[in-house]
């Protein structure tokens, strides 16, 4: 009997060991980040694709986009997340964090102190983004004004409390492929980067599994309503028979096809992509249109 | 086929589109109708915008009349209380109107006043126009950023 509960405490030991290895952090090489050279013009695109001032902009600061003092929240079947302050406030926001610092944030879910992100901050796509995208996205950040509001708490249930969960799930979950694979123009290659990264558009678009994870095999087929009610469109289905005009000129103008204007975190989405070239717009497109095949 | 018939199609057409609504809230159909018919005019001028069709200030100015009147429409009856997403089905229109609804209120005086802007250049030119409907599109949208729920 004793030797039994030996060998299970044994085992539970190296479950325990191998859970603690599985989930620690996996920061990116730090000499690959830091002989980059952030351009800040070029970041301001990145900012503008990637949507950041969508979710971390202020509650009640529609007309200041670029103050990311952070405090929206995003319910959740985890819980309610809340954004917090990416303004370059040295004390409240991300203004002391060093460049390899912002890069394993953005694509790796990873603190300046170790610490995992939940993946409601999208570095799922993120990870496919190029490191000198995140650099330039990192030197404009820097350029945005500073802003003294704290960061609030997210309120989950518990076990979602344990942030070493997330190193696990990541390990399960965390991928830096892409998901539509095969020969593509260079338009619609351009369109995957946008779409798949920075935009980080499957996010919404398509299903998730009951931990959270999108269903790759299910990619933009619509879903519910991450944070809130109804449901985000399939774009993937054969009934979204969109041109590649109407797509583009629905991300510049949030005008439909049938002439209904745009609504919800899709708004946001159309406001910051709107301020990009066209011919980004058009590769947004062209990848949307061979989500069907 | 009689008169008779063409109204009972009519009524069958009504009853599949808004299941339930029709009889139990006549207040969302007449809502969602007056949308539709928001849609129908700003659409014309949409198209002529983004080069879907040829501008024609003849067609332009009548779709910004009926856009200008159909938004003067009094709003008195057609948002009574427990007609939001929440308490019925087969609306998107979200509680928090009728939470905010200064707010709404000042959003759909802020859209006839870009009806109005609209309606008075609509007829001078494709530039003229294009230059009134963005701002139209937008009051909008300001409303269905915040007011309005996903597609079911």
């Amino acid at each position: 009997m004793r030797r039994i509960f030996i060998a299970i405490a044994a085992l539970g030991i190296i479950a325990a060991g191998t859970a603690w290895v599985i989930s620690s952090p996996r920061p990116l090489d730090s000499a690959a980040i830091a002989g980059l050279h952030g351009e800040a013009e070029a970041g301001r695109v990145v900012f503008l694709a990637a949507g950041c001032g969508s979710c971390h902009r202020g509650p009640g600061r529609d007309s200041d986009p670029l103050i990311l003092s952070g405090g929206r929240s995003f319910a959740s079947d985890f819980g309610t997340f809340r954004a917090p302050n990416i303004s370059p406030d040295p004390v409240h926001g991300i203004g002391g964090w060093s460049q390899t610092d912002f890069v394993n944030a953005v694509m790796r879910g990873i603190s300046p102190e170790g610490a995992h992100y939940y993946p409601s901050f999208p570095y799922t796509s993120y990870i496919r983004a190029e490191k000198q995208d995140i650099v330039d996205l990192h030197a404009y950040m820097m350029t945005l004004p500073p802003d003294a509001t704290p960061s609030e708490p997210h309120d989950l249930g518990f076990p979602f409390t344990i942030r070493r969960g997330v190193g696990l799930w990541k390990a399960l979950f965390l991928r830096d492929g892409w998901v539509m694979t095969g020969d593509l123009t260079q338009e619609e290659t351009r369109g995957r980067y946008l779409f798949e990264a920075l935009a980080h558009c499957g996010e919404c678009h398509t299903p998730r599994n009951a931990l959270g994870a999108l269903r790759r095999a299910d990619w933009s087929t619509g879903a519910p309503n991450p944070s809130g009610t109804g449901r985000i469109p399939d774009i993937a289905g054969p009934q979204f028979t969109w041109t590649a005009f109407d797509v583009s000129a629905y991300l510049s103008s949030g005008l439909t096809p049938a002439f209904d204007v745009v609504g919800g975190s899709m708004a946001d989405v159309v406001s910051n992509l709107q301020q990009l070239d066209t011919a980004e717009l058009d590769a947004i497109a062209a990848y949307v249109l061979r989500l069907r095949n | 086929m009689t008169f008779t018939r063409i109204l009972g199609t009519f009524a069958l057409g009504a009853a599949l589109a808004f299941p339930a609504l029709a009889d139990e809230n006549p207040a969302v159909a007449a809502r969602q109708g007056q949308f539709q018919l928001f849609v129908h005019n700003f659409g014309a001028l949409g198209g002529m915008v983004q080069g879907r069709m040829e501008y024609d200030a003849a067609l332009a100015q009548t779709a910004a009349d009926n856009l200008f009147h159909v938004t003067r429409h009094d709003q008195s009856r057609l948002w009574p209380d427990g007609t939001d997403s929440m308490s019925i089905d087969g609306t998107r229109a979200k509680p928090e109107i009728w939470d905010n609804l200064d707010d709404f209120v000042t959003k759909f005086v802020a859209l006839q006043q870009a009806a109005e802007n609209l309606q008075a250049v609509a007829g001078d030119g494709l530039d003229a126009m294009r230059a009134a409907f963005g701002p139209t599109a937008g009051a909008c949208q300001a409303c269905h950023q915040v007011y309005r729920e996903e597609a079911g």
